[in-house]
């Protein structure tokens, strides 16, 4: 399978997530500019991390309108895998590609620490390596991953098994204290009705080598490459 | 360029006039803004005892050229609903004025 990472003026994460896919997982990957308006033969898409357009005016409100997304909205629509991680989720939201909002942290400090999420729902393309509730051990770095919206799409998120993904305590208890930026039900991540559109806060690419001192993040791209490879047997 | 000719409401008259715009968003009333709150425990701290309901917005200015305040008005619309604003969390409000200045 081949990965797309797509980098905008600004995004910062993109050589992480390049690494984890050629030299972890020892898959072909090719970086994609936002200029570009074809994602024809990936298999799968991350939107990186960093600060599109310097975060002029909202977090991602300018980079959704770069000529890429066309593409990438094109790719979600055929039902193919993508995922945003921090930066790349809030490009998701201000897309529309998923529900929500961010908020400015609760704290309104940058948050640059280690997080324990807990996955809610294992049967998805980006978490079918994963037990249902296992704990992962993955970092953040943001200072606007503070979820919020309505409580009727809050409701709906619950309900169909979208939050993938919730902030808890090291034994997985999602307290406030385990909040790290005051997200409502401490969401840390979720999927499209579809569920072929994941946008997660922390960074799995970081946290994907022991040399690195935290390997849960491999999993998510581990689940990605078996739902493409057709081994992933529970996922949808 | 401002065009004064021709009567009010006549459709030839489609000369673009100038038009400032003054564009303020602001969280929607329910969404806990964590920069207000902020401000205003500083603004306590400073003695300002009363203040209440701080709520930290954005300020936006920009000219265009339209015929008439209404399509003026209709642009910036949307340009709120589209790019200024985010209709999740944010709304918004705009005064049209007339002239470059």
């Amino acid at each position: 399978m081949r990965w797309a990472v797509v980098v905008f003026p600004g995004t910062n994460c993109e050589l992480d997530c390049h690494h984890v896919i050629a030299d972890v997982l020892r898959q072909p990957v090719e970086y994609v500019w936002h200029k570009d308006t074809r994602l024809d033969g990936f298999d799968a898409v991350i939107l990186p991390g960093g600060f599109s357009y310097g975060d002029y005016l909202r977090t991602g409100a300018i980079a959704r309108f770069s000529p890429v997304m066309g593409a990438v909205e094109a790719f979600a629509a055929a039902g193919r895998p993508v995922i945003g991680i921090c930066n790349g989720f809030q490009i998701l939201l201000e897309a529309g590609l998923l529900p929500g909002a961010m908020r400015r942290n609760e704290s309104l400090k940058f948050r640059c620490h280690e997080t324990f999420l807990r996955v809610e729902n294992a049967a998805t393309p980006f978490t079918n390596r994963c037990r249902p509730g296992q704990v992962l051990r993955i970092p953040i770095k943001h200072g606007e991953g503070n979820y919020h919206a309505d409580q009727a799409t809050l409701d709906e998120l619950e309900r169909a098994g979208r939050v993938v993904l919730r902030y808890v305590t090291p034994d997985g208890s999602p307290t406030p204290g385990a909040n790290p930026n005051g997200s409502l039900n401490n969401i840390a991540g979720i999927i499209n009705e579809r569920g072929n559109v994941l946008g997660m806060m922390p960074h799995p690419e970081v946290a994907a080598e022991r040399l690195l001192g935290m390997e849960d993040g491999r999993l998510i791209f581990e689940s990605i490459v078996a739902h493409v490879e057709g081994r992933a047997s529970d996922d949808r | 360029m401002t065009s004064d000719v021709g009567p009010e409401g006549d459709p030839s008259m489609t000369a673009a006039r100038s038009w400032k715009v003054r564009v303020y968003v602001t969280l929607k009333q329910g969404v806990l803004d964590p920069q207000g709150r902020a401000v205003e425990n500083a603004l306590r701290v400073l003695g300002f005892t009363e203040a209440a309901d701080v709520r930290v917005g954005k300020y936006i200015e920009l000219g265009l050229k339209a015929p008439d305040r209404e399509a003026a008005a209709g642009r910036v619309a949307e340009m709120c609903r589209r790019l200024l604003a985010n209709p999740v969390i944010e709304q918004y409000r705009y005064d049209v004025i007339e002239g470059d200045a």
